[in-house]
């Protein structure tokens, strides 16, 4: 991914800002424009807000066929989390044995790099998710 | 609208096709649905390709002007054009089509769907295949395709109690089916042994949970149900075409046990067919990894929420079965070169309807549906097909 497509979506990857509704309350991660539930009544009234950072998986798998950018880190788990706020969003847990994982264990958030471009590319961060 | 009738179909095999470039399959399926119709290069109106990524596997963009040229209709100037939904490409050039045809807009089309997908290497078309996903906000936290799935598979087996078993049992009945369609890639019987002891891909999907990496295109012509005759003695009618998006990344669902956009594109078609989903006989479902079956014989209505691993495991979709899923071998074992997946479906199915399906034919059915997805289900398409 080049640097300014990463780049641009920091802010979110770094501090995980969602969106909420003002019209009905809804909170969407990544921000959104518009509310899914409310359209056009929402534009204007999307607030950001800050996610807590906790939360449980919902799902998970143990990656062992991975992409190149990912080669130096298999097996790892990736997951789908339940955030606090009802939101949910893909991420990785780690920290921990993949055999630990289950369904509905507690997590949250943590800074750790994502990847990079190359050996003497730029450097992406982002969340990861640990055991709470 | 008017009615739309398919009078031709061609397919060529699945599967590594070193010898032969993404132009010479996509041409080979097209000549020969022309052949089945006894059409002449004069008579066609207009050409749709469904195609997933030629651009990032063979670096060739502008594809269907491509293929019109290299199937020797540049003199013609017919309009070209490709069609493009993921996974989902194929289902929505026929749909494009049948728009087009029923419409009144053009009077006879050809539809191809092709990928050469072995042009580069493993890694390389799993992460174009990736490319589904959403790239943001899924794939560069390290989701991948076959791991999105298995997040779904984990959950469906968590809510609703399905096993591993039931899981892997849609690959066993799959590769039976495969072995008796003549241009699968895989035409090899495979035990349960063999699926549950394959090597990890993204726990708890296994290689045999996965489709494979595969070359090959397919084509079949429409045009008006009363013209239809003229081309063929046994024209199969499009009864309905339906479609419908969701979100483009799986965390952004309520649930992920269901494709939303399956069950609506299903829901419109059986209205438009004026049918139920009890009145199928055969469906060729996208079956890219093995659960992904279980919930589409579920979100099809085929068998209630959360019963699709039972009733896979009890024999009732194969051949024979209540409802004959997949006769090609699907997927999983005819391959499945993306673009080519969703017209290669409709090929099976007129194929079945015509009693041209050879080891593999279901008897007398009526109606047959397929169901093409694309990504983790942000596209949908469904076609129910009848005879005339």
């Amino acid at each position: 991914m080049t640097t300014a497509r990463f780049w641009r979506d920091n802010a979110t990857r770094y501090n995980l800002i969602a969106t909420k509704c003002g019209n009905c309350g809804k909170v969407t991660f990544p921000p959104r424009n518009v509310c899914p539930v409310c359209h056009r009544k929402s534009m204007g009234k999307m607030e950001k807000i800050h996610l807590s950072g906790h939360g449980e998986v919902y799902s998970f798998s143990v990656v062992y066929d991975a992409p190149l950018a990912f080669e130096m880190q298999k097996p790892y788990v990736i997951a789908i989390i339940k955030m606090a706020e009802g939101v949910m969003l893909t991420a990785q847990i780690i920290d921990c044995e993949c055999c630990e994982v289950a369904i509905g264990m507690k997590v949250k958030a943590t800074l750790r790099k994502i990847g990079e471009e190359g050996p003497g590319g730029v450097i992406h961060y982002g969340y990861k998710f640990v055991p709470a | 609208m008017r009615e739309v009738a398919i009078v031709g179909i061609g397919i060529t095999k699945f599967g590594e096709t070193w010898e032969m470039s993404f132009r010479e399959i996509g041409i080979q399926a097209g000549l020969m649905a022309m052949q089945d119709a006894k059409l002449t290069a004069e008579d066609i109106d207009a050409l749709y390709v469904g195609n997933m990524s030629a651009g990032r596997y063979i670096e060739q963009e502008h594809i269907a002007a491509l293929i019109a040229d290299y199937s020797g209709l540049a003199r013609d100037h017919i309009p070209a054009t490709r069609v493009e939904a993921a996974g989902a490409s194929g289902g929505l050039a026929v749909r494009q089509a049948y728009m087009a045809v029923a419409s009144g807009m053009h009077d006879i089309i050809v539809v191809g769907g092709a990928e050469k997908m072995t042009d580069v290497g493993d890694a390389a078309s799993n992460a174009i295949q990736s490319s589904a996903a959403d790239q943001q906000w899924e794939s560069v936290f390290g989701a991948t395709s076959p791991s999105l799935h298995a997040m779904i598979a984990r959950r469906h087996m968590f809510q609703y109690g399905t096993t591993r078993e039931q899981i892997a049992q849609v690959a066993v009945k799959n590769h039976r089916h495969g072995a008796l369609n003549p241009n699968a890639q895989f035409q090899k019987e495979i035990d349960l042994k063999t699926v549950l002891r394959s090597g990890m891909v993204a726990d708890p999907l296994g290689v045999f949970d996965c489709a494979p990496i595969s070359d090959g295109a397919a084509a079949v012509i429409l045009c008006p149900m009363d013209m239809a005759r003229k081309y063929t003695d046994a024209p199969i009618r499009i009864l309905a075409s339906a479609q419908a998006s969701d979100t483009l990344a799986l965390h952004s669902r309520s649930d992920i046990c269901t494709f939303e956009a399956t069950k609506f594109a299903a829901m419109n078609a059986y209205r438009q067919a004026g049918i139920a989903s009890k009145d199928v006989q055969i469906a060729e479902v996208h079956d890219d990894f093995t659960i992904s079956e279980i919930l589409a014989i579920e979100d099809l209505g085929f068998f209630e929420k959360g019963q699709g691993g039972k009733a896979t495991e009890d024999g009732q979709t194969a051949i024979g079965g209540s409802i004959a899923i997949n006769t090609s071998g699907g997927l999983k074992a005819r391959g499945d070169p993306l673009g080519a997946t969703g017209v290669a479906q409709i090929v099976e199915l007129v194929q079945q309807l015509r009693g041209q399906a050879g080891k593999r034919q279901v008897g007398g059915a009526k109606y047959a549906l397929a169901q093409n997805v694309g990504g983790t289900g942000a596209t949908a398409v469904v076609h129910i097909l009848g005879v005339q």
